[in-house]
């Protein structure tokens, strides 16, 4: 489905090879314009399950320990048990197949990735953003050593991260993310998934 | 009369010399007050509702930290037993920010940024995106977990709860005016393997939402208007993404980013907070549509019948499917049913408005509705759903400890006492 955009040479082509999706893709003319290479990487935060846009950088729990202790400990308790500030990001495990499952970090997330992401845009709250790409895999190697999850000393960084396979990874249907954006074969209907 | 008194003081905010004027229209008729050169008081600038309306949104902002006996949940929900026809406004329209204010935007500095698996990336300036070609759609918006039988964390648990705004306070419908996300994504020209985009807000924690092409490519839009205005920054101004007819939390509020990638991000939302659990211990992630649902608003629980004699049941039917095809009203418990009049108009993936003449004699009823959509999905009952989640009635009297089902539509029974009060009869 790819669509070139405007080229006059290819406007009839790529008019037809785009029918479905875009029905009259008329020029708009100078609408929007071309951000840099550094404004997308500036504002580039998605971080998917293959890790791609994860930034240079490492950390190891031990490292985390202390940031942890220092900038996440006052909400979420010194061992990351949780208060009545803030979930508990450390236990909580166990079964899955009852009536009200435990949905904490260790127990029911399904990508370490995951964790990257949302520390990275969300924590802490009001200093979001303030803490380095590499105080963020410190604190992600912490949260998973204190899960046992990883060992004590395994270095966390873009290549090892999307790798960690977390607890409850094939705990989701349809497993496979290929498999997820189709509603109608997986027989989604009225808004209730088989 | 202090309510008056306050009206006047209103119009004597505008000076002295013109306190005689305004003590004097505030018994005038209306006509002989606009007719006047009326002073530019507040009221005439930007209207208000008359100060005899006084229903509000109830709920709370955040669920952290945890304040012993306060509502546990994210939300503000929106006042359905006084709704009138099917457009919400937009100060009473439901609110779920996940605990995050809505950051203070300056239009003129807001950009959106389309990027990733796309021939030439574009940032665009709000005015930009309002000198293309706009449409206006009727959608409905609403949360998965509205009317939620049993958490998240709702309490008081929203089954039980007393009033249709409790129960199902968490939908709202508008006409939204904006730019359909094919139109941009034409722009940045989509390329082969693309599957998925990400949707990113501006708020403060960022939320991002992974939302398959395809239904971005079929009626997603990028909205700056709500009934014809401006977004209220509640709801995402100045711009935000319409997923039409799906959860409530695709539909990104603070528009940023746009980013066109090859599969789904499992960002945190929507990999560890919107799978539904089965009791086989898997969860069911990406439900996206919301089915077919129906509510009566009016009778609904809390409120109170006078004498016996002629009312018009009337209430809201929707569906993430498609358009409503019909409604039946029982007034029986389910035992018998009556069609509905729907009335116009309406719109794909848009609140309908039901209503059925109904002569109440006095006893016991109680009152339900069912909506079928033009996919032909009907709406279940509670035991039909329970049925397909492998449940029984007991389930919803668990501690409400996480988000385990959701896009609850089960038909909800109102029950109408002999002393002409109106229940909660769900369980
Ligand atoms: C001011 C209190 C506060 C501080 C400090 C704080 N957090 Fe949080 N954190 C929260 C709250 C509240 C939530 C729940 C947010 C929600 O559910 O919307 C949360 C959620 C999280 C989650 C998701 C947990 C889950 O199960 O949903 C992670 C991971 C997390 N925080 C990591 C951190 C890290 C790492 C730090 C230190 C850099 C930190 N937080 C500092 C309050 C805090």
């Amino acid at each position: 489905m790819r669509c070139f955009r405007f080229w006059p040479a290819l406007a009839v082509i790529s008019l037809a090879a785009c029918t479905t999706a875009f029905p009259q893709a008329p020029n708009y003319g100078n609408l929007g314009r071309t951000p840099s290479k550094e404004e997308i990487q500036a504002w580039n935060q998605a971080i998917g399950p293959q890790g791609k846009e994860l930034p240079p950088g490492s950390g190891t729990a031990k490292q985390g320990q202390e940031i942890f202790a220092n900038k996440c400990a006052a909400c979420h308790g010194p061992a990351g048990e949780g208060s009545q500030l803030a979930p508990r990001l450390v236990g909580g495990r166990g079964a899955l197949n009852i009536p009200t499952p435990s949905r904490t970090l260790a127990n029911y997330w399904p990508f370490a990735t995951t964790i990257w992401d949302y520390i990275n845009r969300a924590m802490p709250p009001k200093q979001e953003g303030s803490l380095s790409a590499s105080d963020i895999y410190a604190l992600t190697a912490f949260i998973l050593y204190r899960n046992d999850i990883i060992p004590e000393g395994q270095v966390i960084d873009a290549t090892s991260l999307p790798k960690v396979k977390m607890p409850n990874r094939d705990g989701f249907i349809p497993q496979r993310l290929e498999d997820i954006h189709d509603l109608r074969a997986r027989g989604c209907g009225a808004g209730h998934c088989p | 009369m202090s309510s008056k008194r306050s009206l006047r003081r209103q119009f004597l905010k505008n000076g002295a010399a013109l306190a005689g004027f305004a003590a004097g229209a505030i018994s005038s008729p209306a006509g002989k007050l606009f007719a006047a050169d009326a002073p530019s008081a507040d009221l005439h600038a930007y209207g208000q509702r008359s100060h005899f309306e006084n229903d509000v949104r109830i709920g709370s902002l955040a669920m952290w930290p945890i304040v012993p006996g306060a509502r546990r949940d994210y939300g503000f929900r929106s006042p359905l037993q006084d709704s009138m026809g099917i457009i919400t406004p937009a100060p009473l329209h439901f609110i779920i920010s996940h605990g995050h204010e809505p950051p203070d935007i300056d239009p003129r500095e807001h950009r959106l940024m389309i990027h990733g698996m796309v021939d030439r990336p574009l940032i665009f300036t709000l005015d930009e995106i309002k000198r293309l070609p706009a449409v206006s759609r009727l959608h409905f918006l609403e949360c998965h977990g509205n009317s939620a039988a049993a958490g998240p964390t709702g309490e008081p648990r929203k089954a039980l709860a007393a009033t249709v705004q409790d129960t199902h306070g968490l939908t709202s419908c508008s006409v939204w005016t904006g730019v359909p996300l094919a139109l941009l994504l034409g722009q940045v020209g989509v390329q082969k393997g693309a599957n998925w985009i990400v949707a990113e807000g501006s708020e403060t924690g960022k939320h991002s939402k992974s939302i398959p092409l395809e239904k971005a490519l079929d009626d997603c839009l990028v909205v700056y208007g709500q009934n014809g205005e401006a977004l209220r920054p509640e709801q995402g101004y100045p711009l935000r993404l319409l997923v039409p007819g799906w959860q409530g939390i695709n539909n990104v509020k603070w528009l940023r980013r746009i980013y066109v990638v090859d599969q789904p991000y499992m960002a945190m939302m929507e990999s560890t907070k919107y799978p539904s659990a089965r009791l086989d211990g898997k969860s069911r992630w990406f439900e996206s549509e919301m089915g077919p649902k129906s509510v009566i608003t009016r009778p609904s629980g809390g409120q109170q019948l006078g004498a016996r004699g002629f009312y018009e049941i009337t209430g809201l039917a929707w569906s993430g499917g498609g358009a409503v095809r019909r409604v039946e009203v029982s007034a029986d418990g389910g035992r018998t049913w009556k069609d509905a009049q729907l009335q116009q108009p309406i719109a794909p993936k848009a609140h309908t408005r039901f209503g059925l003449a109904w002569t109440w004699n006095g006893e016991e009823a109680v009152l339900e509705s069912r909506c079928t959509d033009d996919q032909g999905h009907v709406q279940p009952t509670l035991a039909g759903l329970n049925k397909f989640w492998g449940i029984d009635a007991d389930y919803y009297r668990l501690p409400p400890a996480t988000a385990d089902m959701g896009n609850f539509n089960a038909i909800q029974p109102w029950r109408v006492s002999r002393d002409g009060s109106v229940s909660n009869a769900l369980l």
